[in-house]
């Protein structure tokens, strides 16, 4: 018994103490640590003043007490710009465990060949505002990518954001409050289901950027998600790609290529349900000679859209080009293609001929818009006749080991 | 009273045992004491080199908020280096290269007495380059290996005779490989021939260090002078233009990872000084994962116009999720920040 007090003595003499000790000793395990071990962080609320970094290691877990319950806070920190960052290494898992705060991106993993991020939650405190860090989780450059059941929060650019990266599986994770709830960002073969991504700016994002290495992403399946209410004013601070993404979107497709939206509930998203854009539709300038800004290959399948009839939010470029050319009223479309055309493929009536060709079938309640940007919208057609196929489905992301 | 000596002499062996066996497993573990692997005779904290090892200096330095360094390499007994004029000189295994943080109470009279802060020690063994941290005592006797990195207190008075206190980072272990890394390889960043391009004195009349290498019988394949790279010196104008310095300030203190084989190669953005693609190196190029470090700006490099410039604004910046470099420093530079500003300036504006 005496022991007992002795140690609850010690313990809370611990905590008193400067918490750079619980830093640090996080840091040493996670540099000690050998291949196939566990670092284990126990429950606590830890204020940690550094960034955690972990390095060239296989087979590793960084291993919470739970979600809620271990909690890594780095509202303190004054040096290094991520949260936890994991790069160089081989099948490492992160899991149970809350990051909040992070003064840049929450956790990013960087050159990781298996990386699985479970029941992990990252979140910035208080509204959502512009000076909350970039990225919640944020694998970069990895490979054989799973995040499931995870939580992001207050992201001023996405909750979720995978870069760069190829085989990934985002499944059974909830995206809030963000400014993008879910990004694929050219990244090929991602599997997206199973998650909710509601009051963002925009729910989920496939996007494939120029002027970077890893050039071209395709292949992402977005399918049996809910997608709902994401009408939160766009936060993001300017400059960033994602502050273009238009209050009240629920999916959307910016020169991504072989993507299958399927299955999903998409409700209540005040500006567009699902859109599907190329990269002029940014206005920026393309220098990178190599890059394909043209959507193709897409198909939007049996999803089921529910809207009450009313103005899109007419907030920002887009809520602009709401007001003053697209003119929708309260009939606000469900889907909307920006209609830029890449003449090299050869488009008849308004769509790709073979495999690049854009499909729309088979959705509940869904109204349709080409909204012709390429002719500074003259020929609006509410006409989805065009693009009524359904092309042959994409293959499911299978990771190693995985059922 | 024996049944108790044994069970502590058990105990022991069984510790004993246990390092012995993780020694066993690990390849040749860190010392943790600096002074064990014999780099300077004498008094420690006077940093007199010991047989064999070398003063080096380069031209233009990575910013570490205002600490002063000591530079020192080693080559293994016979060692030698062959000269090439692009990256970092390849040297052989064996080789130690080692570095100490310092502040002078007074940098404007610096034989008023320093602090030493940290040295950081890179060795080269047959499986890579391996980075070691460690850290110095109050006392100044020792430095001590410190794997998970530590915040210090810098006080000195600067070279404008301004007082500063400010906190210094010790980076841990990992973050070393922030930086010295290529193609996710650790390696040394600053030894190039560019950079030892000068006399070991800063200003001073000497032969170029490459020459003292070579005379030496260190470096291999020295060309003659006018083909070596010219030794600019970032904030010294009569040793190159105001692009010449500003590139090579970026190199030094961008280009570790802002190149394609660096950790930075995901944001497309090239800072090294032989980077040619006017968008890689930032002009009028969108950020790609700033977040909020872009502060509102659109363009990483807005010719003509540093204060629309992301670059400059995260070399201005303090806040550990908006400024850059990311790591090594809290301070900010003024004066190389009004270099890559009148560079910014001096382009022509996009029209």
């Amino acid at each position: 018994m005496r022991i007992v007090l002795l140690l609850m003595l010690v313990a809370h003499v611990q905590q008193l103490h400067a918490q750079t000790d619980v830093r640090k000793k996080i840091q040493t395990d996670l540099i000690l640590v050998e291949d196939g071990d566990t670092v284990n962080i126990p429950e606590g609320v830890y204020s940690i003043d550094a960034t955690l970094s972990m390095e060239g290691k296989k087979r590793v877990v960084i291993r919470g007490a739970g979600i809620d319950r271990t909690i890594l806070n780095f509202a303190g920190q004054t040096t290094g710009a991520e949260g936890l960052r994991v790069s160089a290494a081989e099948h490492i898992t992160i899991e149970d465990l809350t990051v909040r705060d992070a003064k840049g991106d929450a956790v990013k993993t960087m050159n990781v060949q298996g990386i699985t991020f479970r029941r992990v939650r990252t979140d910035w405190s208080g509204k959502p505002k512009s000076s909350n860090g970039a990225y919640g989780l944020y694998p970069v450059r990895c490979s054989d990518v799973l995040i499931e059941d995870c939580v992001a929060r207050g992201a001023s650019d996405a909750g979720i954001y995978v870069g760069q990266s190829r085989n990934i599986i985002v499944r059974g994770c909830k995206a809030f409050e963000n400014v993008a709830g879910i990004e694929i960002e050219n990244s090929s073969h991602a599997d997206v289901y199973n998650n909710e991504a509601y009051n963002n700016t925009g729910g989920i994002l496939v996007f494939d950027l120029p002027d970077l290495q890893v050039k071209r992403g395709g292949y992402t399946r977005v399918f049996d998600n809910l997608v709902r209410a994401n009408n939160l004013a766009n936060f993001a601070p300017k400059g960033n790609i994602v502050g273009k993404v238009p209050q009240g979107t629920g999916i959307i497709l910016l020169a991504a290529n072989h993507v299958e939206i399927f299955r999903n509930r998409i409700h209540e998203n005040r500006t567009v349900g699902t859109s599907i854009n190329s990269y002029y539709i940014t206005e920026n300038k393309i220098r990178d000679k190599s890059y394909d800004p043209y959507p193709t290959a897409i198909s939007v399948h049996d999803n089921d859209f529910v809207k009450k009839r009313r103005k899109a939010t007419m907030r920002g470029r887009m809520g602009k080009l709401y007001r003053f050319k697209l003119k929708f009223g309260r009939n606000v479309p469900d889907i909307i293609f920006d209609g830029i055309l890449d003449e090299k493929r050869k488009p008849v009536n308004g769509n790709y001929p073979g495999e690049d060709r854009i499909c729309i079938s088979g959705n509940r309640q869904a109204g349709f818009a080409n909204i012709d940007a390429e002719h500074d919208f003259k020929n609006i057609s509410r006409d989805a006749a065009p693009y009524t196929c359904l092309p042959t489905p994409l293959v499911p992301v299978m990771l190693p080991g995985q059922k | 009273m024996r049944g108790r000596t044994w069970k502590i002499s058990a105990s022991l062996i069984c510790v004993c045992l246990t390092i012995l066996s993780a020694t066993l497993k690990r390849e040749r573990p860190p010392l943790q004491k600096l002074s064990e692997y014999g780099f300077f005779t004498g008094q420690p904290a006077d940093q007199q080199p010991a047989n064999g090892m070398m003063a080096y200096r380069l031209n233009t330095a990575l910013f570490s908020d205002n600490a002063e360094k000591l530079r020192f390499i080693r080559l293994p007994s016979g060692g030698t280096v062959p000269y090439n004029d692009s990256a970092v000189l390849d040297f052989p295994v064996g080789t130690a290269i080692v570095k100490t943080f310092y502040y002078s109470q007074d940098m404007r009279r610096p034989e008023k007495g320093r602090r030493l802060m940290e040295t950081r020690v890179l060795l080269r063994e047959t499986s890579g380059w391996k980075a070691l941290p460690y850290v110095w005592n109050e006392d100044q006797t020792e430095a001590l290996l410190d794997v998970a990195g530590v915040t210090l207190e810098a006080s000195y008075i600067d070279v404008d005779g301004r007082k500063r206190k400010h906190p210094y980072y010790v980076p841990n272990m990992n973050q070393c490989k922030g930086c010295h890394n290529y193609s996710e390889v650790l390696r040394p960043i600053g030894p190039s021939a560019r950079q030892l391009s000068g006399p070991l004195q800063k200003g001073g009349a000497g032969p170029s260090q490459l020459e003292t290498w070579a005379a030496l019988g260190f470096l291999t394949g020295l060309p003659a002078g006018e083909h070596r790279p010219a030794a600019i010196v970032w904030n010294d104008p009569s040793s190159g233009t105001l692009d010449q310095r500003a590139r090579l300030w970026l190199d030094i203190n961008c280009a570790h990872c802002h190149n394609p084989e660096g950790p930075a190669s995901t944001s497309g953005l090239f800072l090294g000084v032989k980077e040619s693609d006017p968008l890689h190196l930032g002009i009028r190029k969108s950020p790609v994962a700033a977040g909020r470090a872009s502060a509102g700006l659109v363009h990483d490099i807005e010719p003509g116009r540093p204060e629309a410039s992301i670059l400059l604004h995260r070399m201005e910046s303090t806040d550990p999720g908006v400024m850059m470099p990311e790591l090594g420093r809290s301070q900010a530079d003024p004066t190389a920040v009004a270099l890559v500003r009148e560079w910014i300036r001096s382009m022509q504006p996009a029209p």
